[in-house]
C-alpha cells in the first residue's frame, strides 16, 4: 500500500471527524449555536486537526525510520569479511535492493508467485537468467549471501509497509475519538484551532533562519572536507589557479579574487557616476512628466534578466571594444575581456544606485534645500554643498549593495569575461571571477570527493562571507543615517 | 531718501545691474549648467545602452521566427525502407535514418536535373548538405506513423535546410563570409540563389521554435524552446505553489503577532541579509541539500521550484509585509471591537484587503525567478534534454531546461547559428516578462487602495 493511498485514507478519517465533532457540537446544543464557545466549524476543524496532523506525524517519522532499522538488519548478513575486495557495504546495499526490486518485479509480471520470491535459492535456480526474462538487468551473478539479504530485505520491507499503515491510520483514528470526545459547548475549540495556526505561521517565518542555516551548513561542511585535502594557506595566498583532475592542481584563489574585484571596480566607475547623476537630475531638476517617462524607462533595465546582459556582452559589447579599443591600441584581441564584462554589469547595476539614491535624496527635508537657496546658493551648489553631504551615508550604502550584487553576479562574467585566471592590469585582457569558477567546477561530470570540485564550496563560502560583509556594512551605514532626521 | 539718492550718485563707479553678470556669477551660472547637463547625459546614455541593447536582441533573434524550407517530391522506395515489403511498422523501424537521407539525397538531386538547375564544381555531398541533418528523422516519423500510404508513393515534402543555407537567406551568412568558412562554399549559395529564384527554397514562419525540443550541435535549424518552456512553466507553478503560502504566513506571523525577541529580531535579520545573497550561493545550497543529501533527481524542475522558491522567498515576504502594513490598524480594531479573535481579524480582514499588493509582490518575484539563471546551471539544468517532461505531477521530476538555461546553454554553442536562436529565445522570455509586469502594473492600479 503506497504511502499516497495512506495519506487519502488519513484524508479521509480527517474529513470525517471534521463532520462527525461540528455534528456533535451542534446537537450538543440542539442548534442553539450561540451557546457554543466557538463557531461550529471550529470544532469541526479540531476534528480535522487532531486526527490528521498526529497521524501525519507518524507517517513521516516512520519513513524516517524505516530506512535504518532495514539497513542495520541487513548488515547483519554482511560481515566485513565477507565483503569482497575492491566492494563495498554501500555497492552490496545497492545490490540487496536491486535484488530485492526485481524479485518484485518478477513477482509483479507474473514470473513468480510471492512464495516462490522468498523460496528460490542460487543453488537451485538461476536468479539471474530469470530476473533478465521479466527485464530486470544485474550487473554480477547473484551471491548466495546477496540473495538471502535480498529475501530479508523483502520481508522487512512489506511487514514495514503494512505496520506503517496501521499505526498511521490507527494515530488517525485516536485522534478524532479524541476530538470527538472532548468536543462539549464548552470546548474552547477555536482557542485550540489558532494555536495550531500560529504554529504553522512561526514554523513558515523560521524559513528564512533554516534557508540561512542551510547555506552555511552545505558550504561550510564540504569547504572543510577540501580544506582536509588542500591547505587552506594555498588556497587562501596562492597566486597560480590550474585545477587538474588527475591530481596535483593548484588552487590558489587570489587570481579569482583579483579578476572578480577588478571587473566589479570597473563596474562600480561606469554605474556611480551614470546611476548618481541620474538620480540628482530625477530628483532635483526634472519636471512630473519628464520624471513619468524616464522613471520606469531606467527601471525596465532593473527587469531584464542577467543572461540577456550577458548574450549582450558576449555578441554586442565585446567584439565592439575589441574592434574599437583593444586592437588599435595594441592592447589584445580578446572579445571577452575584464572591461566587457565591467562594463555590462555597470550597466545593470545604473538603476539599482539610481532608484535607491533617488530615495535618498527625496528623503532629505526640503527646509535644508530652503536654508540654502536663502542664503542664495544655486541650484547645482545646494545639490553639492547641502543635499548630497545630507544623503551621503544612504549613498555610500547603496554603492556598498551596489558592489556586493556586482561580486555575486554570474552570467554576465561567465559569458564576457573569459576563463582563464591571471593576475594582470590589462582591463582588456580575459580574465575570470570566483563566480565563473564555482559554475565551472560544479557543472558536468564531477566528483564530490575531488579537490577540484570541492573548491567550488570554498570560493562559494569565500563569496557569500565578502556579499555578506558589504550588505552589513552597507546597513549599517544605512542605519546610521537614519537617526539624523528622526 | 534724498541722502540716500546722493550718497548712490557720490559713487564714483556705478553699481552693475543684478541683472548683468558679472565673472563670478558667470562662472556659477556656467557650473549650473554643466551639472545639469551631466544629469541628462546620464540619463541619455543608460536609456541608450538599453534602446542599443534591445535593438541588438531584436534584430539577431527576430529571424529566428523564420526558416528557410526546401520543397521537393521524394519518392520513399519500398525496397529501401521496407526490404521485406509486409509493410510491418517494427520490422521497418530496423531501417536507420541513414537509408531515408539517401532517398532525400535521391530526391533533391532529381529535383535539381528535373528543373535543370546546376551551379559548376559542387559535388554530390556539397548539393546533399542543403536539406538539414533532421530532416531524414522526421521522414522516418512520418513514415513509420502510416507505412500503408506512405511507402511506395511520391511525397511532396517541405524539410528545414541547413544552418548555413538559412543563414544566407536572412542575411547572417555572405558569399564574402563563405570563402572562409569550411561549411560552406560561396558556390552553394550561388545554387542557393537559384533555388529561391524556382521556388524550391523559401523562408517561411517557424512555429516549431516554440514548440521543438532542443537540437545538437549540428542541427541549429531545428532546434526550439518546447522543453525549456514547458520547464520554466512547471517552475513558475510550483514556485508560486511554495512561494505564496508560505511568504504569506511567515509575513502575517512577523507583522502581527511575532512578540519583540531574540528569535524575531534573528528572522528579520535573516530575510533581510537572504534578499542580498548572490543567486548563485542559492545553486551551491540546491547542490548540497537538495541532489546531494536529500538525492532529488538532477536537472529536475522540483530543484529547480525549491531552489527559486529559497530565493524569491524574501522578496515576497518583503513586499507582502509592506502591504500588510499599509492596511491601517482601524480595520483590526474594528474587526477586534465585534468580537472577533486576533486571528480572525487578520484572516478575515486584513488579508483580503493586502491581496493585490501581495500579488504583486508575488508576480514581481516570479518574474526574477523567471529570469534566473546562475543557480540552475548548478543543479544540471544546463544539460542536453531532448525528451518533453511528462505531464504533472511525475514530469515535475524529469529531467528538463530552463528558458534563461537554454538561452545560456546556446549562446555557449560554436555555431553562429545558436547565437539567433538565443536571442530569439530572449525575445520568448522577455515577452513572458512584459506579461507578468503588465499584469502585476494593472492588479496595483485596478485594486490599489489608498487610505
Amino acid at each position: 500500500m503506497s504511502v499516497t493511498i495512506v495519506i487519502a485514507l488519513v484524508l479521509l478519517i480527517a474529513v470525517a471527524a471534521y463532520l462527525a465533532a461540528r455534528y456533535r457540537a451542534t446537537a450538543a446544543v440542539k442548534g442553539e449555536v450561540k451557546s457554543l464557545h466557538s463557531l461550529p466549524s471550529y470544532y469541526g476543524w479540531h476534528g480535522f486537526i487532531m486526527s490528521f496532523v498526529p497521524a501525519i506525524l507518524v507517517l513521516t517519522l516512520w519513513l524516517i525510520v524505516q530506512p535504518m532499522v532495514i539497513e542495520s538488519q541487513i548488515k547483519g548478513f554482511f560481515p566485513p569479511e565477507k565483503i569482497a575486495d575492491g566492494s563495498s557495504l554501500a555497492l552490496v546495499m545497492s545490490d540487496v535492493r536491486r535484488v530485492a526490486g526485481g524479485l518484485d518485479a518478477a513477482v509483479a509480471a507474473g514470473a513468480m508467485t510471492d512464495r516462490e520470491a522468498s523460496m528460490v535459492r542460487t543453488e537451485f535456480t538461476d536468479v539471474r537468467d530469470k530476473l533478465a526474462a521479466v527485464g530486470v538487468a544485474l550487473g554480477s551473478d547473484v551471491t548466495k549471501e546477496v540473495l538471502a539479504a535480498a529475501q530479508k530485505y523483502r520481508e522487512l520491507f512489506s511487514w514495514g509497509v503494512s505496520g506503517r499503515m496501521i499505526l498511521t491510520i490507527l494515530a488517525a483514528l485516536l485522534g478524532a475519538a479524541y476530538a470527538f470526545m472532548v468536543t462539549t459547548p464548552q470546548f474552547r475549540a477555536r482557542n485550540r484551532v489558532e494555536v495550531v495556526v500560529l504554529g504553522l505561521l512561526m514554523v513558515s517565518s523560521s524559513i528564512a533562519i533554516l534557508t540561512t542555516v542551510g547555506i552555511v551548513y552545505s558550504m561550510f561542511s564540504e569547504s572543510l572536507d577540501f580544506f582536509s585535502q588542500y591547505p587552506a594557506s594555498d588556497f587562501f595566498f596562492g597566486l597560480t589557479w590550474s585545477p587538474n583532475f588527475r591530481g596535483d592542481s593548484e588552487l590558489g584563489i587570489l587570481p579569482l579574487l583579483w579578476g572578480t574585484l577588478y571587473i566589479s571596480f570597473i563596474s562600480m566607475l561606469v554605474s556611480v557616476p551614470i546611476g548618481l547623476f541620474t538620480a540628482i537630475y530625477l530628483a532635483e531638476y526634472a519636471d512630473a512628466r519628464t520624471r513619468a517617462f524616464v522613471k520606469p524607462a531606467i527601471e525596465i533595465i532593473a527587469g531584464i534578466p542577467s543572461v540577456v546582459f550577458g548574450l549582450f556582452a558576449l555578441v554586442t559589447v565585446g567584439p565592439f571594444l575589441r574592434d574599437w579599443f583593444a586592437e588599435p591600441m595594441g592592447l589584445g584581441n580578446s572579445g571577452s575581456s575584464v572591461m566587457t564584462a565591467g562594463i555590462v554589469i555597470g550597466i545593470m547595476n545604473i538603476p539599482f544606485i539610481s532608484s535607491l539614491s533617488d530615495d535618498i535624496i527625496n528623503a532629505v527635508p526640503q527646509s535644508l534645500r530652503d536654508g540654502s537657496y536663502g542664503l542664495g546658493a544655486t541650484r547645482s551648489e545646494t545639490i553639492k554643498q547641502v543635499v548630497l553631504p545630507a544623503a551621503l551615508p544612504g549613498i555610500v550604502g547603496a554603492v556598498l549593495m551596489a558592489a556586493s550584487r556586482a561580486i555575486g553576479e554570474t552570467m554576465i562574467v561567465t559569458m564576457g569575461a573569459g576563463a582563464a585566471a591571471k593576475l594582470d592590469l590589462n582591463p582588456f585582457e580575459a580574465m575570470t571571477a570566483i563566480t565563473v569558477k564555482i559554475v565551472g567546477q560544479l557543472t558536468g561530470d564531477t566528483d564530490f570527493a575531488a579537490p577540484e570540485t570541492l573548491v567550488a564550496f570554498a570560493l562559494g563560502l569565500t563569496l557569500f562571507v565578502i556579499t555578506l560583509g558589504l550588505n552589513v556594512l552597507a546597513l549599517q551605514v544605512v542605519r546610521r543615517y537614519r537617526e539624523q532626521y528622526e | 531718501m534724498s541722502s540716500i539718492a546722493q550718497n548712490l550718485s557720490g559713487l564714483s563707479k556705478p553699481v552693475a545691474s543684478l541683472f548683468v553678470e558679472d565673472a563670478h556669477t558667470k562662472a556659477r551660472n556656467n557650473a549650473e549648467w554643466r551639472f545639469r547637463v551631466y544629469g541628462i547625459v546620464a540619463i541619455v546614455i543608460s536609456l541608450l545602452t538599453l534602446a542599443i541593447m534591445l535593438w541588438s536582441i531584436f534584430s539577431d533573434g527576430i529571424s529566428a521566427f523564420r526558416q528557410a524550407t526546401l520543397k521537393f517530391p521524394v519518392e520513399i522506395t519500398a525496397d529501401v525502407i521496407d526490404p521485406k515489403g509486409n509493410r510491418n511498422r517494427d520490422e521497418m523501424a530496423k531501417t536507420t535514418t541513414v537509408s531515408y537521407a539517401k532517398l532525400l539525397e535521391t530526391g533533391f538531386a532529381a529535383e535539381l536535373v528535373k528543373r535543370g538547375i546546376s551551379v559548376e564544381g559542387l559535388s554530390a555531398k556539397d548539393i546533399s548538405a542543403f536539406v538539414s541533418k533532421d530532416a531524414p528523422a522526421e521522414l522516418r516519423n512520418a513514415t513509420l506513423a502510416d507505412p500503408a500510404n506512405m511507402v511506395g508513393t511520391t511525397v511532396e515534402l517541405s524539410v528545414l535546410a541547413s544552418g548555413r543555407i538559412d543563414g544566407y537567406l536572412k542575411g547572417r551568412v555572405t558569399k564574402e563570409s563563405a570563402v572562409n568558412d569550411s561549411n560552406i562554399s560561396p558556390a552553394q549559395l550561388e545554387l542557393a540563389d537559384r533555388l529561391k529564384q524556382a521556388g524550391v527554397l523559401s523562408v517561411a514562419w517557424n512555429p516549431d521554435f516554440i514548440s521543438n525540443p532542443d537540437a545538437s550541435d549540428q542541427r541549429p535549424e531545428a532546434a526550439g524552446l518546447g522543453v525549456a518552456i514547458l520547464g520554466s512553466a512547471y517552475m513558475m507553478l510550483l514556485v508560486l505553489v511554495m512561494c505564496l503560502p508560505v511568504g504569506i504566513a511567515a509575513s502575517i506571523y512577523l507583522e502581527e503577532f511575532a512578540p519583540k525577541n531574540f528569535w524575531t529580531d534573528m528572522i528579520e535579520v535573516n530575510i533581510a541579509n537572504l534578499a542580498a545573497v548572490p543567486s548563485i550561493v542559492y545553486g551551491i545550497l540546491g547542490l548540497a541539500i537538495f541532489i546531494n543529501f536529500a538525492g532529488f533527481p538532477q536537472s529536475s524542475s522540483l530543484v529547480g521550484a525549491l531552489v527559486l522558491s529559497l530565493m524569491t522567498l524574501p522578496t515576497v515576504i518583503i513586499a507582502t509585509r509592506a502591504s500588510i502594513r499599509a492596511v491601517p490598524p482601524s480595520i483590526r480594531d474594528a474587526a477586534l471591537g465585534i468580537g472577533a479573535s486576533k486571528m480572525q481579524s487578520v484572516f478575515h480582514h486584513v488579508l483580503p484587503l493586502a491581496m493585490p499588493g501581495i500579488l504583486t509582490g508575488t508576480i514581481l518575484g516570479l518574474a526574477t525567478a523567471l529570469g534566473e539563471t546562475a543557480p540552475l546551471l548548478l543543479i544540471g539544468m544546463v544539460a542536453f534534454v531532448d525528451n518533453y517532461p511528462a505531464a504533472p505531477v511525475t514530469g515535475f521530476l524529469d529531467p528538463a531546461t530552463a528558458l534563461p538555461v537554454q538561452i545560456f546553454g546556446w549562446a555557449q554553442r560554436a555555431d553562429p547559428a545558436f547565437i539567433e536562436r538565443s536571442a530569439g529565445a530572449i525575445i520568448v522570455l522577455l515577452f513572458f516578462l512584459l506579461i507578468m509586469n503588465v499584469v502585476a502594473i494593472v492588479l496595483r492600479r485596478q485594486f490599489e487602495r489608498r487610505w
